[in-house]
């Protein structure tokens, strides 16, 4: 690790967002995983994407489980608030706080094994409720914190860094997602932030449960030959299928596509998600057709990346539950102690 | 793009700003970090033994420095006014501190090697000349018209920007070398000179001539109207001692600074510059501009002398004539008469401080070399070798008046121009400077140099109260930084020598580097045209004298392209590569100075002494 401060010294031509702020300014402290850790790529690609999208840093809430990946909150968005919870447990953390302040914007980091291992019931349960959240899961195939041991997404057949073969099917939490309702469904790779930045602008404006696979190499522990999330294996067997432009508000729409390349998506809010198609008959507006589609590649080592799946008019669990509109917090007394007769007549519903 | 060639000594050679703009290419951050470390001696030495008079340069050098310092360009926009490291007066700290260090200098030759060698002038041209030759057992003859050695340094900078003991030690240090100092000794024939069986000429006699103004009423005031550099030599020779109540300077160089501020130490109570032109095309230094503003000393720009009043002889005052600068269609600039009243400026005298000239009435136009359609010596700009073959020039008397640390650098190249010449070899094939490049790494996050970038904007030096300072002559005004400040001072440095090595083989092509660099140096990035290169990386490269470092052989084919503008070689980019693809390694380059290393058969580079690691 390093022990210094990252200078405060930036580029002078270091552009501001509309807020007024660098990018600089979405930075935490300096990072204390391992030198070219995945994980640090996709905080760099967090920071980049709340830029852009000139995201009130007071309006996001970084919520993570145990793991080097859950510890890399603290090395972005230092302005937020932070919950750092309990080994697999962030989804509750997060369903919670969302329930109670629907007005923030909720992001939820976790890795292989809070999410695959010990929080696979968890993870089911905010996919399936869906928690308005961007979850991501920095994906390294092990348990970096606590020395590399194989996590629940560590494919069938990879070698560990001591030469043991993984005997166990790996569990693709994409393929989960996709199953248990998430409107939004992603996989990227840490060492591509062209494609990752706007996955993560896409997720964080999303309506609904978004959740995005990244795999993020562990230069530490899966970083060998026989690994099958080291950067070089993943470099050569990834299939991007698609490339995402988020356009917000009233930008220009200037770019020119052939015919039948791109797809354009909008959303509720007025935003346009724009896809690029590398893979000619890869629709992501099916649900069923994205689960085949990786699942049929993956049969080949490929691993698909980009938006593989969205759903434009989500809807989230406060829909589903009938919610105040506002944040409890916000409530006054006259709302939350509404009477005498209003208690009689919500007992009389419970007869 | 192709890739860089490191192992080229000008390419981290330019990344170290300061030592590259340095006509001497003194090893800048190597003496500031001894500083830092209380190493005053060391850093002396390492200053003495590039520019010669550290102690004279460290209060007066142009610094050209420091207009180069990265500093100045990486706190652009970021709330202070940006502002290089204070490299001049650090190098002061160094004179100030420093220990007994005559045991360090070379000494008087053991064994002359037959050689004569005369030097026309004692200016820092000649001596650094002689102060090279010297100690390898050539006979030096220095000869000046004047009773001390120092030329100008001595002559015309005034007493209270550079104590005269500090001229007398660092003179001293190569009188002391066994050189053959003939003062009051003008002379008179170059061919007379020659004629005297030299092995070689150097001819390092200045730019003596002051520009006069030949305008009306110039002669009737003539006793109150002076040419600036003879007046402020005769300052110095203590042939005037006081001016009167209320002067006018006329002329925006450093010359003319020197005269306000000195006329104000000798009773002019109004002292006034007046410059023909703008403010801001003054040619002094912004600091001299301060420096005399703060003592009291107005001025005025926009108004060209137009003539000299007198009364019975007696200068009375100047009459101007108000301009501005207009641009014409092709964006030139010319001065033209804004039609008011031409304003007049009472004085009791005036100091004309508007140039100075070469004038070589010594120098017979048949001695067998070439002089230009401008008078001046035809020369080889790099041997400085004239027309004779025997003859070289330096110093100001070479390119017309700069200033010190030039004539110093020219006194270098002369003296191994010389060298050669009397050795029988070609003095056009110039010797290759020192280098050597070594890893700071000493753990894995710790380096041998200090890599934190301290926020702070630029220490001010402490000044003598007005009041005591204008009293008298001789008193300097810049006290200069205490170790303590001069080690707060010393912590803004970016340890530019300290280079970022990239080794491609090793990279994993992570982005860890990119992610970290606060400065946006670092891209991954196709590879294309330089110029289409610079327009797409992490933050755009557009400051062309700055190169990109590239680096080829990556796995997915890209290119490592690293924007050397504004990198704070903070090292961070090396403490987050996993595979020490990105190393901080120290680069020191000397530049090779006269002897025997300069001659052919030569021991190869590696083989001669070491520099300090
Ligand atoms: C007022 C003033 C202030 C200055 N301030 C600064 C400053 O702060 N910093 C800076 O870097 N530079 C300054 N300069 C410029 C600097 O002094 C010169 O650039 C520098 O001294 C040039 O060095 P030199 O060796 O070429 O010649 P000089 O220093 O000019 O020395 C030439 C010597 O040759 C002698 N000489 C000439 N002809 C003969 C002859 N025929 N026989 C014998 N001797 C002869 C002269 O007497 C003189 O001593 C200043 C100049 C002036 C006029
Ligand atoms: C309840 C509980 N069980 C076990 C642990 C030990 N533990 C700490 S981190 C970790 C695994 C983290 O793996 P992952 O989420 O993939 O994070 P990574 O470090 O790989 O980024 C484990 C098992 C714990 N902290 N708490
Ligand atoms: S152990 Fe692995 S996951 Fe953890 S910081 Fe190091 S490289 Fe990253
Ligand atoms: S030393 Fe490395 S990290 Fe620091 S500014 Fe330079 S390139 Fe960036
Ligand atoms: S940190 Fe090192 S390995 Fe990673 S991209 Fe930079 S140079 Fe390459
Ligand atoms: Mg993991």
């Amino acid at each position: 690790m390093t022990y210094l401060a990252k200078p405060k010294l930036h580029h002078p031509e270091l552009p501001v967002n509309a807020l007024g702020f660098t990018r600089r300014d979405y930075e935490g402290t300096i990072s204390t995983l391992c030198a070219g850790c995945g994980h640090d790529s996709i905080s760099a690609a967090i920071i980049q994407a709340c830029w852009e999208l000139a995201i009130q840093p007071h309006r996001v809430a970084k919520l993570s489980g145990i793991g080097c990946s859950s510890k890399t909150p603290t090395y972005f968005l230092d302005k937020s608030h932070g919950f750092n919870s309990v080994h697999g447990r962030m989804p509750s953390v997060l369903t919670g706080a969302n329930l109670a302040n629907r007005d923030l914007i909720y992001l939820g980091v976790s890795g292989d094994g809070d999410s695959a291992s010990i929080g696979l019931g968890q993870f089911a349960h905010s996919m399936r409720r869906g928690v308005n959240m961007t979850y991501i899961v920095e994906n390294n195939g092990v348990y970096g914190l606590t020395k590399g041991q194989f996590s629940a997404t560590a494919d069938r057949g990879s070698k560990s860094k001591r030469g043991a073969l993984n005997t166990d099917e790996g569990i693709d939490l994409a393929i989960l997602a996709l199953q248990l309702g998430a409107s939004f469904v992603a996989r990227s790779f840490s060492g591509d932030k062209a494609q990752l930045v706007p996955l993560i602008k896409g997720a964080l404006n999303h309506p609904g449960a978004a959740f995005l696979d990244v795999i993020s190499p562990c230069v530490a522990f899966n970083n060998h030959e026989g690994s099958t999330r080291s950067y070089d294996y993943v470099r050569h067997h990834n299939e991007a299928v698609n490339f995402l432009d988020v356009i917000t508000g009233k930008e220009e729409l200037t770019a020119q596509y052939g015919p039948g390349s791109v797809q354009e998506v909008r959303s509720h809010d007025g935003s346009l998600l724009r896809l690029r198609k590398i893979s000619e008959d890869y629709d992501s507006s099916s649900r069923i057709a994205a689960m085949s589609y990786v699942q049929s590649r993956y049969a080949h080592g490929e691993i698909v990346t980009g938006l593989l799946y969205v759903e434009p008019e989500a809807g989230d669990l406060h829909e589903s539950l009938g919610t105040t509109a506002r944040p409890l917090n916000e409530l006054g007394e006259k709302e939350l102690c509404p009477g005498q007769a209003a208690l009689e007549k919500f007992n009389a519903g419970l007869r | 793009m192709k890739p860089t060639d490191i192992g080229a000594p000008e390419y981290f050679h330019k990344v170290v700003d300061c030592q590259w703009a340095c006509p001497a290419h003194t090893p800048v951050p190597e003496y500031i970090r001894l500083i830092a470390q209380g190493r005053y001696s060391d850093a002396y030495m390492v200053n003495w033994e590039s520019n010669v008079f550290p102690g004279i340069l460290g209060r007066t050098c142009d610094r050209p420095c420091e207009p180069a310092c990265r500093r100045g360009r990486v706190e652009e926009n970021q709330g202070e006014k940006p502002e290089p490291v204070a490299i001049c007066r650090l190098k002061r700290v160094a004179a100030d501190y420093k220990d007994d260090i005559r045991a360090r200098l070379p000494r008087p030759a053991a064994k002359k090697n037959g050689k004569r060698v005369a030097c026309v002038g004692a200016g820092p041209a000649s001596l650094t000349v002689a102060r090279d030759l010297a100690p390898l057992g050539y006979h030096v003859t220095v000869f000046d018209a004047d009773p001390r050695a120092g030329g100008m340094i001595r002559t015309q900078i005034p007493r209270f920007r550079l104590p005269e003991s500090v001229i007398d030690e660092e003179v001293g240090y190569i009188l002391d070398l066994g050189v053959d100092f003939r003062p009051n000794h003008r002379v008179e024939s170059l061919k007379d000179l020659l004629g005297q069986g030299y092995d070689a000429v150097f001819v390092g006699s200045g730019a003596p001539r002051g520009r006069d103004l030949e305008l009306p009423g110039r002669a009737e005031a003539a006793r109150h109207v002076h040419v600036g550099i003879e007046w402020l030599a005769s300052v110095s020779f203590g042939h005037v001692t006081q001016v009167g109540r209320r002067v006018i300077v006329l002329g925006g160089g450093n010359t003319a600074m020197d005269c306000c501020r000195t006329a104000r130490r000798l009773g002019g109570e109004d002292v006034k510059v007046i410059v023909r032109s703008g403010f801001e095309e003054m040619k002094a230094s912004p600091w001299e501009k301060e420096d005399a503003m703060h003592e009291g000393i107005p001025i005025l720009n926009f108004l060209v002398p137009l003539a000299f009043t007198h009364e019975d002889g007696r200068l009375t005052g100047m009459r101007f004539q108000k301009v501005k600068a207009v641009r014409d269609g092709r964006g030139r600039r010319s001065l033209v008469p804004t039609g008011e009243p031409d304003p007049h400026f009472e004085c009791d005298e005036v100091l004309v401080a508007v140039g100075q000239e070469n004038a070589f009435p010594w120098i017979e136009r048949d001695a067998g070399l070439d002089f230009d359609e401008h008078g001046m010596p035809v020369l080889d700009a790099v041997t400085l070798q004239s027309t004779a073959p025997g003859v070289f020039f330096g110093g100001d008397a070479a390119l017309g008046p700069k200033n010190i640390i030039w004539a110093v650098a020219h006194g270098h190249e002369a003296a191994i121009s010389i060298d050669r010449y009397c050795h029988g070899e070609d003095v056009s094939v110039r010797p290759p400077p020192l280098t050597t490049l070594v890893s700071q790494k000493m753990g894995i996050h710790e380096w041998i140099y200090d890599n934190q970038i301290v926020p702070d904007a630029r220490n001010r030096v402490p000044l003598k109260e007005l009041t005591i300072a204008l009293k008298d002559l001789r008193q300097e005004v810049e006290l200069g930084f205490d170790p303590e400040l001069a080690w707060k001072e010393a912590q803004r440095c970016l340890n530019c020598d300290v280079q970022t090595v990239f080794a491609p083989r090793l990279c994993i092509e992570c982005d860890a580097c990119v992610d970290i660099c606060p400065m946006d140096c670092i891209t991954f990035t196709a590879d294309g045209e330089e110029a289409e290169v610079r327009a797409r990386l992490s933050a755009p490269a557009r400051d062309l004298s700055q190169d990109l470092y590239v680096g080829a052989g990556l796995a997915t084919g890209r290119i490592m392209a690293k924007d050397e503008d504004v990198c704070l070689h903070c090292g961070l980019c090396a403490e987050r590569c996993p595979t020490g693809a990105w190393d901080m390694k120290k680069f020191y380059l000397e530049m090779a100075h006269a002897g025997p290393g300069c001659r052919a058969g030569a021991a190869p580079r590696e083989e001669r002494a070491g520099a300090p690691a």
